[in-house]
């Protein structure tokens, strides 16, 4: 069974302009659309943070990003509550242990 | 429910086994990948940005959970730092899923207004894990 806990995270997180960096150095903003459980993500309105170098998706308005290309996902600070976040995490970690 | 695939000892499946492979895949029952497929006009022309870098073009028909995907009338964009873009045609395509890493939906109208011969570009990198 999948760790929900980041999947509930993101889920809150719709709605979000977020920019998520690929594993192949590819580095995509646009407003978070879906998350599933496999953190695949789904992006509208996107924007290659450096069009010059990656003119690849300059007809691209939307896409669906494998959640296992996925290296980060840069967040607005103040979207996020990091204690709540750690505590959360800390619980998940405890339960799955026993 | 997954893609059923099938073997043909003549490798490229004619227009009527398509068909019928790809309504097999449609049944699927991933309702978030179904989502954004329904979410898009279909039938919609999308990208698919593989994990080893390359840029495919083409005609989503199918998909299932594993989001290994059935594309029509596919090519190939070859970019290159020297030239201009290459396309290349494929024709009907399955990808299988663990080599996907992004599927874009693609603006018609942005699309064809790209003047591609003037597009120079270092070709995108393959997916590190």
């Amino acid at each position: 069974m999948f760790w929900l806990l980041f999947y509930s995270f993101f889920k809150s997180l719709v709605g979000k302009d977020v920019v998520v960096e690929l594993k192949n150095d590819l580095s995509i903003c646009g407003t978070l659309h879906s998350v599933d459980q496999y953190l695949n993500i789904k992006l509208t309105d996107i924007s290659v943070t450096d069009p010059e170098k990656y003119p690849h998706m300059l007809s691209v308005k939307n896409c669906f990003i494998r959640g296992s290309v996925v290296r980060y996902v840069q967040l607005p600070a103040d979207e996020v509550d990091t204690q709540l976040l750690q505590d959360a995490a800390r619980k998940e970690a405890m339960q799955q242990k026993q | 429910m997954g893609v059923r695939l099938v073997l043909t000892t003549h490798g490229v499946h004619t227009s009527c086994n398509a068909l019928k492979l790809i309504a097999v895949v449609n049944e699927c029952q991933n309702t978030f990948f179904r989502a954004f497929c329904l979410n898009m006009r279909l039938p919609g022309t999308v990208a698919i940005v593989t994990s080893d870098g390359r840029m495919i073009v083409g005609t989503l028909k199918g998909f299932d959970q594993t989001i290994n995907l059935i594309l029509d009338e596919s090519h190939e964009r070859v970019f290159s730092s020297t030239q201009g873009v290459e396309q290349v045609v494929l024709g009907l395509y399955i990808v299988r899923g663990d080599n996907v890493a992004v599927i874009g939906e693609i603006d018609d109208e942005t699309d064809s207004a790209l003047d591609l011969g003037n597009i120079r570009a270092e070709p995108l990198n393959s997916v590190v894990h």
